[in-house]
């Protein structure tokens, strides 16, 4: 019903104006319509203006000027001056708004914890470490994972050489498996299954003056570059 | 009971499902004449009438009320990650069968010189205000409604604050890029996380330039456009719907796969083994060492590559795209099968994963460069 009534609405308006065309008097009315309608609408949008042709004519020696630049010469510099602070203050609150933005982004670089584990640490004596396991406890907290075999002591990277997941280790299959895409490790870090590209990463590990190892996480030894035959990148025991 | 349980588990597993999809779906959605006469012949196209799309929400239904009293299954579904791709199956399911009714619809509409169901005579025509704003109304407190409901119903999925030494097992990407994380197991992350999808983006982006048919414009139509339909909807429907729910319900821990009643252990042995192009060449076929030379060891894969991308464009164009060729000419044909070369490599790479245990055909792993 609604959408009808609306329809006929719509197709009646042109017809409308057409009549009115033909016959002068009822355009004029209409007109008269028009502008009273337009009149109307700048009282309710800007009430104020009428007041400006009344400021002027109390003030005698405005009157010159105001003939010069049809009239408004002398309101405006007030509100212009009253614009121009206010846009200060725009400017202002906005320069602030953008700056606190930014602050807070800048903020937000340096968080209240530390991601990073140690880079360099010591981990504890090649004795604690049992022939033929992989050590898991300091994935955790420093990212290694250290293995011994039955001469060496390495000390693995937990990062997936795919994308960068951490793996983990399955004792019963006795391999790392990565729960992202599903690449698999042996306990010596070479990739064998899934799509992983390069074995795990080693750490630089020493022995320190006390006799505990020594791992530094800055210098990474890669396997298909033929890095893990560098003395740096196993312990011998 | 567990006889279907475990057949649809076998039918789960990712060569038989996709073997079986690839083999049918072309089908039933003909790519040519040929298939399209078989298509008839089958009556596939039943699929498109109301009975076929009643029937296919029975199944859909019926399977999914079935699933639900097995354990395995409903903790997958259940899950809130998960409950929105249930609703993806069966609106991809829905969208796909009424466009292709009203497509199918029409077909016989031009075929008996009829008008097409969207023709419209240009006088008349309905108002933006109320007709459109109506419905959009409508539709705006109606998906309101679904979110709050939604928001309360389901909780949200949230876990312990995020820990970089320990990744959830399995860790699945938002559902939207579980294709891409599917695409990864299969690729080089230079290939599957940055040029694929970006080709992607130029493949859909250049589709109106690369197709030059003027039919089927305004109206729903497949036999007046049955290559350009059939193809979008393979990489559509497969390789990337397909994708998403495999990713959603078939893979688990370790990113092993599991059928849909299988329960997720977390010790599933899979023996993935995998073995580079070049290793196959040179150590099991040559039985010689690996060659020290990057180039040497990899020509190989690289020939191969190289073959695909240059050799069978201008083979199809001489031969089964012939037509295809005449009518685009050189520049746009070849765009149109470099970026269908791309796509099909998506499957290829995954059937030599799972035939032959390939894991790169060129691995230079000492450059970050894997193909
Ligand atoms: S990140 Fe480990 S398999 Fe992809």
């Amino acid at each position: 019903m609604d959408d009808q009534k609306h329809l006929e609405h719509e197709q009646n308006k042109p017809e409308d104006a057409e009549r009115s065309t033909e016959n002068p008097e009822e355009m004029k009315q209409s007109e008269e319509n028009s502008t009273e309608m337009k009149i109307a609408e700048k009282k309710e949008i800007e009430p104020k203006k009428p007041e400006v042709p009344k400021k002027k004519l109390e003030k005698g020696p405005t009157k010159k000027r105001a003939s010069i630049g049809k009239g408004s010469i002398l309101v405006e510099p007030i509100k212009r001056r009253s614009f121009f602070s206010w846009l200060t203050l725009a400017w202002v609150a906005f320069t602030a708004a953008t700056g606190t933005f930014f602050g807070m982004m800048l903020r937000f670089m340096f968080p209240n914890v530390l991601f990073e584990p140690k880079q360099t640490f010591k981990a504890g004596y090649p004795d604690d470490y049992t022939i033929g396991e992989v050590t898991t406890s300091l994935k955790e907290k420093y990212g290694v994972w250290i293995i011994r075999d039955t001469e060496h002591i390495y000390a693995l990277s937990v990062v997936c050489t795919h994308l960068g997941c951490t793996p983990n280790w399955l004792q019963n299959e006795r391999k790392f498996k990565c729960p992202c895409h599903g690449s698999g490790f042996r306990k010596s870090g070479i990739n064998f299954e899934g799509p992983a590209p390069r074995p795990l990463e080693r750490y630089k590990i020493v022995l320190a003056d006390d006799g505990q190892i020594l791992i530094d996480k800055t210098k990474k030894f890669a396997y298909e570059k033929g890095q893990w035959s560098d003395s740096e990148s196993y312990l011998v025991v | 009971m567990d006889l279907i349980k475990s057949v649809i588990n076998t039918l789960a597993s990712p060569t038989i499902l996709f073997t079986l999809i690839i083999v049918t779906f072309f089908f039933i959605f003909p790519l040519n004449d040929w298939f399209y006469r078989w298509n008839k012949r089958l009556k596939l196209d039943s699929f498109w009438t109301n009975r076929g799309g009643i029937k296919m929400f029975i199944i859909l239904l019926v399977f999914f009320a079935f699933g639900l009293f097995d354990e395995n299954f409903r903790l997958i579904v259940l899950k809130p990650d998960n409950v929105p791709i249930v609703g993806l199956i069966f609106l991809v399911a829905f969208f796909t069968w009424l466009s292709m009714k009203q497509a199918v619809d029409n077909d016989v509409h031009i075929e008996n010189n009829e008008n097409v169901n969207e023709y419209s005579d240009p006088d008349d025509k309905v108002l933006t205000w109320p007709d459109l704003v109506y419905i959009e109304l409508i539709a705006l407190v109606l998906c309101t409604v679904l979110l709050i409901v939604w928001s309360i119903g389901l909780q949200a999925p949230l876990e312990e604050p995020a820990n970089p030494t320990l990744s959830p097992n399995p860790a699945k990407a938002p559902w939207y890029f579980l294709g891409l994380q599917e695409m990864l197991v299969y690729f080089d992350p230079w290939i599957a996380g940055v040029l694929f999808p970006s080709l992607m983006i130029v493949g859909l982006m250049a589709i109106p330039y690369l197709d030059t048919n003027k039919k089927g414009v305004g109206y729903y139509s497949f036999k007046q456009r049955m290559m350009a339909v059939s193809l979008y909807m393979f990489g559509w429907l497969v390789l990337w719907v397909l994708l998403i729910i495999i990713g959603t319900f078939l893979r688990g821990p370790n990113w092993n796969f599991f059928g849909p009643f299988e329960y997720w252990d977390l010790h599933k042995l899979q023996p993935l083994t995998n073995i580079n192009l070049s290793e196959y060449v040179y150590i099991i076929w040559f039985s010689t060492g690996m060659p020290d030379n990057i180039l040497l060891r990899e020509i190989w894969g690289i020939l191969l590559i190289l073959g695909y991308f240059l050799i069978l464009p201008p083979l199809f164009a001489k031969t089964w795209l012939k037509n295809l060729y005449n009518r685009l000419g050189n520049f746009r044909y070849s765009v149109f099968i470099i970026l269908i070369l791309f796509a099909l490599s998506m499957p290829i790479k995954m059937y030599l994963r799972w035939m032959v245990n390939l894991k790169y055909i060129v691995a230079i792993p000492e450059y970050f460069f894997n193909i």
